[in-house]
């Protein structure tokens, strides 16, 4: 029985990891050498410049810009999809009405679970043209035409929504939480549904209000999967790529208008295709890639509990 | 199937709408203290949002009806006559290429992720060997990576690997499948270690005895023990790679102008939304993003129960 088993092994592992590490270990390790030299990409020369990209990188105007909304996108989007999530999934489990059944979700919570999970299926490209066309800034818009309809706007000067310098970055983060909700819901459901029912049923019966129970019990027993929430989340925040670069205005890869809703991915991306400056570009991957192990590492410690057994 | 999955995986099967109803009627009435008012402020705030998801996704299809002044002129405006060839524009500018394009990449990323990540999982997870650690954490460790930090070498690898072998480099659909493949890899191996882990022993080592080799056993006996667990990480990189846009945009940009325009979906509908600023076919738009959106409402609403719990419980593991 134990002949060949070293072949096997050997045979079963050889293509995943040597696929594995030239493709993605090997470029990963690529980055932080070419992050310190200048190359553009274009041509085969390149000088060693030691750290220069990084001190150029904390002196550009727009970098700066771009991680401050980056750092903005990491409180919002987690704090509101986790909120909002957590609200439904309590609604559609034990918000219903206490009968002799004991606790249980409302009415039609399938239903419910169905149509919020569909914008995760969804791909990122139909979320930008589907948004483009509710921010749309003529009445044609969907969004002005609720608006108009309601009169809160002039049918005339209707609002700009994604090309409004101070709302644009809001706007993305909408579409991102509009997504984002149902996924957690269904996450914090799962979870839920663990939870024993006559734990509940106790603390109505010992006359407690459904507040809290929310805050006594759901909360403290769902601690584990609102952190894996949380580090999803936060690395979602790092990567809204996709639709700022195409629902912000912008010559290349958006981040407009003056780099009002600039991230540190749309820059990278422009500095690498367009401006063809490989070496800098490299530089800002190794600050996202810090950013988002320094929070992966933070919230697993920050969130870190006693984990409660039932 | 569904209450297999969730049974091996631990997670607890998702109650039914069915079992909901019957209870909140009849007897259940006497006892709502308090939670009527509850119920009805609740019940909007749901009924609000199913209506924000909703309602975009029928005005899409709709629009793809109108034609452009009608588009323009009001949001609530209905099609005026209801026709076909906003959908014949759409495909002919090229969404049914990124269709074909798409479906080719996925079968050959989705085919080789599944087999080389189960293998790899496979041995990791059920063989003592000197470095098993060692691999293990490597893979582990690439799930974490933000993928910008290898995008700049990775363009150039691939634009390096074309001059060397043509069907590989970019704009290629060979390499992107096996790119693809390598950043689906550590997920795939992390999710399906521990599930090989959780299998009982007892029936491959019967297999043992009888003479199986080992890559018998593991395909014959392993893989379809362990086929809960390879349908929920199958959703899960099939959701994944579908949705991909960094990457396609990054190595499948056409290198000269007489090369062929191998977009996946993605990619293209978001370079035909650009277009049409310019050409101003908003009707074949939104045609061309129900085309791409149907597909996936169908697979979703047949196997949402899969869909879900293969999500979440790939995401807890």
């Amino acid at each position: 029985m134990r002949h060949r088993k070293t072949p096997f092994i050997f045979g079963f592992l050889v293509v995943p990891v040597v696929l594995y590490i030239a493709l993605v270990i090997w470029p990963y390790l690529q980055t932080f050498g070419y992050s310190l030299t200048d190359w553009s990409g274009a041509s085969p020369d390149m000088n060693f410049i030691g750290l220069d990209n990084y001190t150029k990188l904390f002196q550009d105007s727009a970098f700066l810009d771009a991680l401050q909304h980056n750092l903005l996108l990491l409180i919002v989007l987690p704090l509101a999809t986790i909120l909002l999530a957590l609200f439904f999934a309590f609604m559609l489990n034990v918000g219903g009405k206490s009968g002799t059944g004991g606790v249980q979700g409302v009415r039609g919570s399938a239903f419910y679970k169905v149509v919020f999970f569909f914008p995760q299926v969804l791909s990122v490209a139909i979320l930008s043209v589907l948004f483009q066309g509710v921010y749309r800034t003529d009445k044609g818009g969907l969004l002005n035409g609720v608006l108009i309809g309601l009169g809160i706007v002039d049918e005339n000067h209707p609002w700009d929504f994604a090309s409004n310098p101070t709302f644009g970055l809001w706007c993305v983060m909408g579409v991102i939480i509009w997504s984002g909700v149902g996924f957690y819901l269904v996450l914090f459901s799962a979870a839920m549904q663990s939870i024993p029912k006559d734990i509940y049923e106790a603390a109505l019966l010992d006359g407690a209000k459904r507040g809290t129970t929310f805050f006594k019990i759901t909360l403290p027993l769902l601690w584990e999967s609102i952190q894996t929430a949380w580090v999803y989340l936060a690395i979602a925040a790092m990567d809204a790529f996709a639709l700022v670069s195409t629902m912000t205005p912008g010559a290349y890869y958006g981040g407009g208008p003056d780099h009002h809703s600039e991230i540190m991915a749309t820059l990278l991306m422009r500095n690498f295709i367009t401006y063809g400056k490989a070496g800098y570009a490299c530089a800002m991957g190794v600050v996202i890639f810090f950013i988002t192990l320094v929070l992966s590492v933070v919230s697993l410690r920050v969130t870190r509990r006693e984990k409660i057994e039932f | 199937m569904s209450t297999n999955t969730d049974a091996t995986t631990g997670i607890p099967a998702q109650r039914s709408g069915g079992n909901d109803k019957p209870r909140t009627s009849g007897k259940a009435q006497r006892f709502a203290d308090g939670g009527g008012v509850l119920n009805v402020f609740s019940h909007g705030f749901l009924a609000l949002w199913a209506v924000l998801i909703i309602v975009p996704l029928i005005w899409i299809v709709l629009g793809s009806f109108k034609n452009n002044t009608e588009i323009g002129d009001s949001a609530w405006s209905w099609p005026s006559h209801w026709g076909f060839d906003a959908f014949t524009r759409a495909w002919d500018k090229g969404i049914g290429d990124f269709f074909i394009s798409t479906v080719i990449v996925l079968a050959g990323s989705l085919t080789l992720t599944m087999l080389l990540g189960s293998m790899a999982a496979y041995v990791l997870a059920r063989y003592e060997f000197r470095g098993n650690r060692v691999i293990y954490y490597f893979f582990v460790a690439g799930a974490m990576f933000p993928v910008y930090l290898a995008l700049v070498p990775l363009f150039f690898m691939m634009k390096n690997l074309g001059t060397v072998i043509p069907w590989l480099g970019l704009n290629q659909y060979a390499g992107l499948i096996l790119v693809y493949t390598a950043y689906s890899l550590p997920f795939t191996v992390f999710f399906l270690h521990s599930f090989f882990r959780s299998l009982p022993s007892a029936v491959h080592e019967a297999a043992m005895i009888d003479g199986c080799s080992h890559s018998r056993a593991f395909f014959q006996v392993m893989v379809p023990m362990a086929k809960s667990g390879l349908i929920s990480v199958f959703i899960f990189n099939v959701l994944g790679q579908w949705n991909q846009y960094l990457l396609p945009l990054t190595l499948m940009q056409q290198q000269s102008s007489g090369d062929p325009d191998r977009s996946m979906l993605a990619q293209g509908l978001m370079n035909l939304a650009q277009q049409s600023g310019y050409a101003s076919d908003f009707p074949g738009l939104f045609a061309g993003m129900t085309i791409a959106m149907l597909p996936v409402l169908v697979v979703y609403l047949s196997f949402q129960r899969q869909v879900q719990a293969g999500l979440t419980s790939a995401t807890l593991k």
